[in-house]
């Protein structure tokens, strides 16, 4: 039994050091990942359907046709998520720092942050969209924008906000009390203390979590397709109800994984690259 | 020379648990008092509330004379005169050794950049720390930190300073060189509370000692006299149970 544990552990040992030594390592995983990924197309292109398939959604034709418009409509997926995320860096903190307020008269300020936050993180953002973009411009109230797109984007802000706002939050909780105390001790006040020592170091702590949000945010700008604004997904539905293909939803979202991808792998840079500060290795 | 610092029956409570029950000091200028006594007897709350990061429940506390601590005080401008180092040096990780100095300097004293760079500069020149200026407090030990918490403290340029057993939370061969950094403030003639567990630094440089039991000062008095004869029973078996657990 003992053996067999110390065969398990020397296994893994193994396998963890596999990963850090160069060359060898790095040979085997290629070799296993090929061997997978050629087993799995094989699968694939065997089964019944596939000619099918390939003709319906990856038809290099009909997406060669398609992306160039897609891309361009995807523009207006950038401009949405832009002013989305614009909006929700600020109005997230406002409700976060609204939340903070510990003194008795603040007593409405905190409760309107902690009802927005349960309601709009508690509304499925397609309802919003939805209900603000139809319901909105409905009013003919004047001076009140009456496009689809601006509404779409108030929408996804105000969704968007709620979990921002609790991100924030838990990234000033977890800057330690002890450091507010010391820059009070030194004579900064509260709103000095909160600017230049919690805030800083709190922002720090969230950005790995809100670039993870937005990364939410900007796949749901394709949300915004129910309001008849022409972005991606409208796009690709408009190509592909004029060629009978689907793959212009395909190239839909390679669109959104050309965007997706690279921030993806920016946040993980930022994590490794704040552990590593923290733990006092880089300069 | 003049009174820098008096408290006056002060009182503090945490719920019905009673930490400082009437206390009675008086610090004159350039004097170093060093606060001893077990945990839990109200050395670091009687610090804390001497720069009003606790309120006091009662009692007063004067400032060079004039009452602080009452409705209307305001709070900054007693905690920029009397600075305080704890014992978890607190340091600001998002910020140089540099930058962790001058932050109060520039915006709670409103120096210039410029100002408030020299001022550290000078003190990192002054503890010999100044390599490190651009470094930040995660790569220094645990001694370095402590010293950069101090300097932190004098760049506001306080008239008495507060420290809160700030060797306490070290390793035993990083305590040298911050029980160095305190003689040396002490032979600046830094007016100075120090709350502490090396015996040895009160008696070696302290000017009086004050032995606190369950909140309140059981004896006060010369160094030399306080721990060769003290005169209350509690003292002497404070000093015995230290001196058995070697340290004195």
């Amino acid at each position: 039994m003992d053996d067999l544990k110390g065969h398990r552990r020397s296994l893994i040992v193994s396998s963890l050091f596999a990963e850090r030594t160069g060359t060898r390592g790095a040979i085997v995983g290629t070799i296993a990942t090929i061997a997978v990924l050629v087993l799995v197309g094989w699968l694939i292109t065997r089964s019944s359907g596939w000619q099918v398939v390939q003709d319906q959604f990856l038809n290099w034709d009909v997406f060669s046709d398609s992306f160039p418009g897609i891309a361009g409509a995807f523009l207006t997926n950038v401009i949405i998520f832009l002013s989305a995320e614009a909006i929700v860096l600020v109005f997230g903190l406002l409700l976060a720092l609204m939340r903070s307020l510990r003194a008795p008269i603040f007593f409405p300020l905190r409760a309107f942050s902690v009802i927005y936050c349960d309601v709009f993180r508690g509304i499925p953002a397609i309802l919003l969209i939805y209900l603000l973009g139809f319901g909105a411009p409905a009013l003919q109230v004047t001076g009140i924008p009456r496009s689809p797109l601006f509404w779409g984007i108030v929408a996804l802000s105000l969704t968007w906000s709620a979990y921002v706002a609790e991100v924030y939050r838990a990234g000033m909780d977890a800057v330690p009390p002890t450091q507010e105390a010391a820059a009070r001790a030194l004579g900064l006040n509260r709103r000095q203390a909160m600017r230049l020592v919690v805030l800083p170091q709190a922002v720090r702590h969230v950005i790995p979590p809100l670039l993870n949000d937005f990364i939410g945010l900007q796949k749901d700008t394709a949300l915004i397709a129910v309001l008849g604004v022409v972005e991606a997904l409208r796009q690709a539905q408009l190509d592909s109800a004029a060629t009978f293909n689907f793959t212009p939803y395909v190239a839909a979202a390679v669109m959104f994984l050309l965007i997706t991808i690279p921030l993806t792998r920016f946040t993980d840079w930022m994590i490794s690259r704040d552990r590593r500060r923290r733990l006092g290795v880089a300069r | 020379m003049s009174v820098a610092l008096a408290t006056e029956g002060l009182v503090k409570r945490f719920g019905d648990r009673t930490v400082l029950d009437g206390i009675d000091i008086e610090l004159r200028e350039h004097e170093v008092l060093a606060l001893i006594g077990g945990s839990g007897s109200g050395k670091s709350t009687l610090l804390r509330c001497l720069n009003l990061l606790e309120t006091p429940d009662d009692g007063r506390i004067l400032l060079d004379g004039v009452e602080i601590g009452g409705p209307g005080t305001d709070l900054d401008a007693v905690r920029r005169r009397v600075g305080i180092v704890f014992q978890q040096y607190n340091l600001f990780p998002n910020l140089t050794v540099l930058r962790n100095i001058t932050l109060a300097p520039v915006h709670a004293l409103g120096l210039s950049r410029a100002e408030a760079d020299e001022r550290a500069h000078a003190l990192l020149e002054r503890f010999g720390l100044h390599d490190r200026a651009d470094d930040y407090p995660a790569s220094l030990s645990g001694g370095q930190q402590q010293r950069v918490a101090i300097m932190r403290a004098l760049a506001m340029e306080p008239e008495i300073l507060l420290l809160d057993e700030i060797t306490a939370a070290l390793d035993p061969v990083l305590v040298a060189e911050v029980l160095d950094t305190m003689r040396e403030l002490a032979q600046a003639g830094v007016t100075m509370i120090v709350a502490t567990h090396e015996m040895g630094f009160a008696r070696d440089v302290a000017h009086r000692v004050a032995f606190l039991k369950d909140g309140r000062i059981v004896e006060v008095g010369d160094p030399r006299q306080l721990f060769t004869s003290p005169t209350h029973p509690d003292t002497r078996e404070f000093l015995r149970r230290v001196t058995d657990a070697g340290r004195l």
